[in-house]
């Protein structure tokens, strides 16, 4: 087994596709709501695998889609600080804010950094105590632990200069207002990698209350294409239940460590999403122990709630309401080249699939 | 060489006896011929009638070592290739080294000779020069530009402007993709994971001269360096206004590449190359063409890889492994690491 090749062997995803077209009867829509879902349907083709029962719209999933403008404002604005690193993901680098963009701040002289781990962002800090290092955290309960886990390293490292403007997100209450807000889902096809952290009972209400299938899956085409025939299979005989498709990583208490370094360090805060508004408890904020380390609270950086871009439907998008096509912009005025939402410049977002993989 | 100079200083720039010494010491040490010899400003090239090709390119990669090459042999590769896919053969190339004060004159050495070793390889010549040295911090320890010339024989005059291309010419590469891009990201001092990747970096002259002597129906020719394989095929859509259908089970990546694409969220496609040839033939010789390949040591894993096409006009399909279709687009930008 080495992971690369057999959750791509044809065989097996045609022999699941099938499968699919014979049992699928009934309508059914289903969202994947993580975003790097949305980028392997559209890569590997799993629409053309798929009868014309089923509909697969997008989620709320992708964290540089979802992470507010004012967000990005905010870190353009702590760049311009002298002395300040900003350290962080290749993501959010193009990502326009109102009016720049770290890549244009870069460019203009601010010392910005890529990096592949928080954990760099401390060894940067180490090495130049003269200057204030920022991380600007985003993600949902995948990449949190590890800013958690870089926090708490740097709490016992006594470290003076490293910080996170945290935007981080959990998943489960912007599922569930999506649903309470009357978006129509059947099913969700639900991101892998946040349950090998936070476990699968985080879902249990959606199936219990909701009355919908929730299956936990892989990134790869026979993991979408399985848990696309589950959620099928659940649907058609009117048992909606949470399931795990992903078993080679994805445990139903999820990892108990990474769970730990979160509540240790993060609480639920009510967080603001692009295209969809304030969700009660659906962010983390850095905990009062710990806001040593929380920029917010360090440095007195205030910019402007910058209003969304004039004819961008990245809300309803997000939403799974529309699709790329519907909106006026998309491929004309916003493209990967000169994005206008976020949903097109993040690799992971719906309009940036749409436009690189829709033949 | 002064045992003392161990280090670039201003003055090797300044025109005056540190230079010379430099020159003397160090270039012409690894580059002397009979035409350099002479040190004239420009160089005197004896003539002929062929067309003559003529290319430059500059090299500002960072880091300057990387596996399986430095910026040294990627200057003459590059430039060496530019002419090759031009359908010429390259004959003479000038190197000009822009060098940040301080630079370790151990580094240059090591640099200037595997650029040496490269030009030899090549069979080309390096014919001319140029020596700058800049204040610290106004470049980033070492830029290196080379321009060359080609002599392009008649029947190969049209091998590379995509003339004549129809439906059903078969689309061919030389060996895996990826390799260059991957090695040199996996060198950077900020990644914290070793992998077996090794750059491709080679000049492609020869291979090519062996393809164009044994065939006649080359129509096109590229390197995918930056922006990749994608960038290539997409340029030649964009050329020609037929489609182009990539079989994704049929193209060559090294294990290596594939892992490190997953893990960083790259597509194999948009990495850089920097000895590889993308080539365009008539359908009725593409195993001819296949075999030629496969017997050059650079193109032991040749294949086909896709097929010129009447449908989707202007676009690059990718048929996926898993049966499915998807677009292969340009790159925008360089390829930035993702983190889910």
């Amino acid at each position: 087994m080495q992971y690369l090749t057999e959750f791509r062997n044809k065989d097996i995803i045609l022999a699941l596709s099938e499968e699919v077209k014979r049992i699928s009867t009934k309508e059914i829509t289903l969202m994947e709501v993580c975003g790097g879902h949305t980028m392997a349907i559209h890569r590997f083709g799993i629409h053309s695998l798929l009868p014309p029962t089923i509909r697969l719209i997008s989620g709320p999933g992708c964290p540089v889609c979802v992470s507010s403008q004012h967000f990005l404002d905010a870190a353009i604005a702590y760049s311009k600080i002298p002395g300040v690193v900003i350290t962080t993901y290749g993501d959010l680098i193009r990502v326009p804010g109102s009016v720049s963009s770290l890549e244009k701040e870069n460019a203009a002289g601010r010392d910005i950094r890529i990096i592949y781990s928080p954990l760099e962002a401390l060894e940067i800090a180490g090495k130049n105590p003269e200057k204030q290092v920022i991380f600007p955290g985003i993600g949902f309960e995948t990449t949190a632990p590890a800013t958690a886990a870089t926090i708490v390293e740097a709490k016992k490292a006594k470290l003076q200069n490293f910080f996170v403007l945290s935007a981080h997100k959990v998943m489960p209450p912007v599922m569930k207002a999506l649903v309470n807000e009357g978006v129509k889902i059947d099913g969700f096809i639900a991101p892998g990698h946040v349950s090998a952290i936070t476990g699968t009972a985080i879902y249990n209400d959606l199936a219990d209350v909701f009355k919908l299938g929730v299956v936990v899956t892989g990134f790869e085409p026979v993991d979408l294409m399985q848990a696309i025939l589950m959620l099928v299979r659940q649907f058609e005989s009117g048992l909606p239940k949470v399931e795990i498709q992903y078993q080679r990583v994805v445990q139903s208490e999820g990892n108990k460590i990474a769970q730990g370094f979160l509540s240790q360090v993060f609480e639920l805060k009510d967080d603001r999403w692009r295209g969809l508004g304030i969700i009660p408890k659906s962010g983390l904020k850095i905990r009062n122990e710990f806001s040593f380390f929380d920029a917010e609270k360090n440095f007195n950086v205030t910019v402007p709630e910058p209003a969304d871009p004039k004819g961008c439907i990245c809300g309803s998008i997000l939403r799974g309401l529309k699709t790329p096509n519907d909106c006026s912009l998309f491929a004309k005025v916003c493209t990967p080249s000169f994005p206008v939402g976020a949903c097109m410049v993040s690799g992971e977002g719906n309009c940036a699939a749409f436009y690189k993989y829709r033949l | 060489m002064n045992p003392v100079e161990d280090k670039i200083l201003l003055s090797h720039g300044n025109g005056g006896r540190m230079m010379h010494n430099l020159i003397e010491n160090l270039f012409l040490k690894y580059f002397a011929n009979p035409i350099l010899n002479e040190q004239t400003d420009a160089a005197i090239l004896p003539a002929n009638t062929a067309d003559i090709a003529f290319t430059t390119d500059s090299f500002v990669i960072d880091p300057l070592f990387f596996p399986g090459g430095n910026i040294g042999k990627l200057a003459v590769c590059g430039t060496v290739n530019d002419l090759a896919v031009s359908g010429a053969d390259p004959l003479y190339l000038s190197v000009s080294f822009i060098i940040e004060e301080g630079f370790s004159m151990k580094e240059l050495e090591l640099i200037v000779s595997s650029l040496a070793d490269e030009a030899r390889n090549a069979r080309v010549t390096i014919v001319t020069g140029d020596t700058k040295v800049v204040n610290k911090g106004k470049c980033d320890k070492l830029f290196i530009n080379t321009a060359g010339i080609g002599s392009v024989r008649k029947e190969n005059r049209f091998v590379s402007k995509a003339r004549d291309i129809k439906p059903g010419d078969i689309i061919l590469i030389n060996g895996a993709i990826g390799d260059h891009g991957m090695a040199v990201m996996s060198a950077r001092e900020s990644f914290n994971f070793k992998s077996p990747v090794i750059s491709d970096c080679a000049s492609l002259n020869h291979l090519i001269r062996e393809i164009l002597d044994q065939t006649v129906s080359v129509k096109f020719m590229r390197d995918p360096t930056r922006g990749g394989v994608a960038t290539v095929l997409n340029e030649l859509t964009g050329k020609t206004g037929f489609g182009i259908e990539i079989d994704e089970s049929a193209l060559p990546i090294s294990r290596g590449v594939a892992a490190m694409c997953e893990i960083l969220g790259f597509d194999p496609l948009h990495i850089a190359n920097e000895g590889k040839v993308i080539i365009v033939a008539g359908h009725e010789e593409a195993d001819k063409i296949l075999t030629v390949m496969k017997k050059n040591i650079l193109g032991g894993k040749s294949a086909i890889i896709g097929r010129v096409t009447g449908d989707h006009p202007g676009k690059v399909a990718l048929k996926t492994e898993t049966g499915g279709r998807r677009i292969i687009d340009t790159l925008t930008g360089d390829p930035l690491p993702r983190i889910c």
